[in-house]
C-alpha cells in the first residue's frame, strides 16, 4: 500500500477540555464500575455476607458478653447489634475501599489500567472519578445491609437514613483514597495478601467499630490511644452519629483530613511525574 | 496566502530513559511526518516498549522531549494525548465487558459521549464481522479478534496518530495479516500517521517510513528505500541485518517455523 504520506485530517480537535468532556468521562468511569460490580455477584453477596454473619452470629453470640452502657449518640439502653451496626457499614466501606484498591493492581497487572492513564483528562481527575465510582458502589451495598438490619432490631429514626448518607460518602471517600494509595505500592496481585493482614485487620479491630472506646480504655490505655489515632475509628463514628441525625465535629475533620492526605498521595503516587508507578517497570 | 507546514506528527528529540544503572534508550531523536506510515524496526529489548511508555505518559521523560502534532507532552499533556491513539503489547481489553462496553467506555474516557461513540462504531465497523459481535464479552474472542478490537478502539476518538506496539505478537500468520490490511485500510479512511513498532521485518512496507532501534540507541532512519540503499543493501532485510549485526531469517513466516 501506498501510504507514506498521506493527507491530514481537515480539523484538529478544539483546545482545552470543557465540562462536557469531563462529565462524559466522568459518567463512563463511573458506569463501567457499575456494570463490573454487576457482573461479579458473588462480589456483592460476599460483600454484603460478610457484615450479616457478624450481626447475626457475632453480635447475637457476644450480646450478654459485651453489653454496652449509654454512650452517645445513644440516648438509651442498646442491644449490641445496634452497636455494632455502624461499624459493619464502615466494615463494607473498608472493604470496598480494598476492592478498588485490589481492582487498580489487578487492572494494571491485565493491563487495562492502561487504557484509563492514557487518557488526555488529568490523571488526579480520572483518580477521583474512579474513587467516586467505587464510593457509589460502596454506599448501596451499605443501604442493602441496612435494610437487612432493620429486620434484625437495627432501626433508627427514617431521618437517619438520609443524614447518614453525607457520613457514608465521606467515609466511603476516605477508606476508597487510603484503597488507591496503597494500590500504587502493591506491585502484584500475590502481594495483596499482606494488606488483608497489614491493614483491614488491625484497622478493623483497632477501632471502635465492635466495642465502645471507653472498654478498651479499661482495659489497655495504650490500645485506646491506637484506636484514637486509627482514622477508620472516625469514619465509624462519623457513621454511627450520623445515623442518629448527629454530627461529631472531631471525626467529621479526622476523616476529612485523612481523606485529603490519602487522596493526594495516591495522586502523586500515579503522577508519572513524581510517583512510584512511572518509575516501575511495566 | 501561505499556509504553515504542518508540525511532524510525532518528534522525539534526545530521548533518554535508563531502569536503574540500565540505559533502555540513549539519546533518541526521530521525526514521524505527518500522514506517514513509520515502522519502529527493532528486536526485543530494543527499548521499543520503553518508548511506547514515554510518549503515552505512563512515564516521565527525564531527558530530552517528545511532542506529538506540535504539542510538548510535558508542557501540554491533555492537548498531546487527545491526538493520539494507541495499542498496547499487552492486552488492555476489560475481558468482562462487551465489546460495545469496551469501545464506549474507551470513548467516554476521551470525551465522547455515549451516542456518537455507538454511530462511530458503526462507521469503523461498517462491512466488518465484528459488528455482530458487538454484544459478546471480550473473553469470548479469539487472539486476533481481541487485536482488532483495540485496534478499532485506538480510532474510536479520531486520533490524528496511532501508535501500535508489536500489534501482531503472539497471532498466526493468518491473523497479522488481517492485522496488518485492517490497520492500513483505517489508517488510509481516517488519515492519520502511524508509528508501528515491530520486529517483524515482512510488515514493513516498500512505501513506509523506518526508524532501525537497537540496544535503545537510533540506528537508521528515513524511507525504506533511502535506508536500504544508504547500507548498500537489496532489501529493508538486509539493511536491517547489517545494521543490527544480527543474522535475520529469509521471511518472519520462516522465522516462526
Amino acid at each position: 500500500m501506498s501510504s507514506a504520506h498521506l493527507p491530514l485530517p481537515a480539523a484538529s480537535p478544539a483546545r482545552g477540555f470543557s465540562a462536557s468532556h469531563y462529565l462524559v468521562c466522568f459518567k463512563g468511569i463511573v458506569w463501567r464500575e457499575a456494570l463490573r460490580f454487576l457482573h461479579q455477584r458473588e462480589r456483592f453477596i460476599s460483600a454484603l455476607v460478610r457484615p450479616l454473619l457478624w450481626l447475626f452470629i457475632f453480635a447475637a453470640g457476644f450480646r450478654q458478653v459485651l453489653g454496652v452502657s449509654i454512650v452517645a449518640p445513644y440516648k438509651t439502653y442498646i442491644l449490641y447489634e445496634v452497636y455494632i451496626a455502624p461499624g459493619l457499614a464502615g466494615m463494607i466501606l473498608l472493604f470496598n475501599g480494598m476492592q478498588t484498591s485490589l481492582s487498580m493492581v489487578y487492572d494494571r497487572e491485565t493491563g487495562s489500567m492502561k487504557t484509563l492513564l492514557v487518557s488526555p483528562l488529568p490523571r488526579w481527575f480520572l483518580l477521583v472519578s474512579k474513587l467516586v465510582a467505587g464510593v457509589a458502589v460502596g454506599v448501596v451495598q451499605v443501604y442493602v445491609f441496612f435494610a437487612i438490619a432493620w429486620f434484625w432490631e437495627v432501626r433508627p429514626a427514617p431521618m437517619g437514613y438520609i443524614t447518614v448518607l453525607p457520613a457514608l460518602i465521606l467515609a466511603g471517600l476516605m477508606l476508597g483514597a487510603l484503597g488507591m494509595l496503597l494500590s500504587s505500592l502493591v506491585s502484584q496481585l500475590e502481594n495483596f495478601a499482606g494488606v488483608m493482614n497489614f491493614v483491614i485487620f488491625p484497622m478493623y479491630f483497632a477501632s471502635s467499630a465492635l466495642y465502645p472506646l471507653w472498654r478498651v480504655r479499661e482495659s489497655s490505655p495504650l490500645l485506646y490511644d491506637i484506636c484514637l489515632a486509627n482514622p477508620f475509628t472516625h469514619a465509624v463514628e462519623l457513621i454511627r452519629f450520623a445515623l442518629y441525625g448527629q454530627l461529631d465535629p472531631t471525626s467529621l475533620w479526622v476523616t476529612l483530613g485523612c481523606t485529603v492526605v490519602f487522596l493526594g498521595g495516591a495522586v502523586i503516587a500515579y503522577d508519572p511525574a513524581r510517583g512510584v508507578i512511572g518509575r516501575k517497570r511495566g | 496566502m501561505l499556509t504553515a507546514a504542518p508540525p511532524p506528527a510525532l518528534e522525539i528529540e534526545g530521548v533518554s530513559h535508563s531502569y536503574g544503572s540500565r540505559k533502555a534508550l540513549d539519546d533518541v531523536s526521530f521525526e514521524v511526518p505527518s500522514g506517514s506510515f513509520t515502522a519502529l524496526l527493532g528486536p526485543n529489548g530494543a527499548g521499543k516498549s520503553t518508548l511506547f511508555s514515554l510518549i503515552t505518559r505512563l512515564f516521565v521523560t527525564r531527558h530530552g522531549a517528545i511532542r506529538i502534532l506540535g504539542r510538548d507532552l510535558a508542557a501540554e499533556p491533555g492537548e498531546a494525548l487527545r491526538r493520539l491513539g494507541v495499542v498496547f503489547q499487552a492486552r488492555t481489553l476489560d475481558l468482562d465487558l462487551s465489546i460495545r462496553q469496551n469501545l464506549v467506555y474507551h470513548a467516554a474516557l476521551h470525551g465522547v459521549p455515549r451516542r456518537p461513540a455507538l454511530a462511530r462504531i458503526d462507521e469503523i465497523l461498517a462491512g466488518s464481522d465484528l459488528l455482530e459481535r458487538l454484544g459478546d464479552k471480550a473473553r469470548h474472542l479469539s487472539g486476533g479478534q481481541l487485536r482488532r478490537v483495540e485496534i478499532v478502539r485506538a480510532f474510536m476518538h479520531r486520533p490524528q496518530l496511532i501508535l501500535l506496539d508489536e500489534p501482531t505478537v503472539g497471532l498466526d500468520i493468518r491473523s497479522r495479516a488481517e492485522i496488518v490490511a485492517e490497520v492500513r485500510r483505517l489508517v488510509r479512511e481516517e488519515q492519520a500517521s502511524v508509528l508501528w513498532a515491530t520486529h517483524l521485518i515482512d510488515e514493513i512496507d516498500e512505501s513506509d517510513s523506518v526508524v532501525v532501534l537497537d540496544r535503545g540507541r537510533v540506528l537508521a532512519k528515513g524511507p525504506v528505500s533511502e535506508v536500504v540503499e544508504d547500507e548498500h543493501a537489496g532489501s529493508i532485510r538486509e539493511a536491517f541485518s547489517r545494521l543490527t549485526g544480527m543474522a535475520v531469517p529469509a521471511s518472519d513466516r520462516e522465522a516462526a517455523a
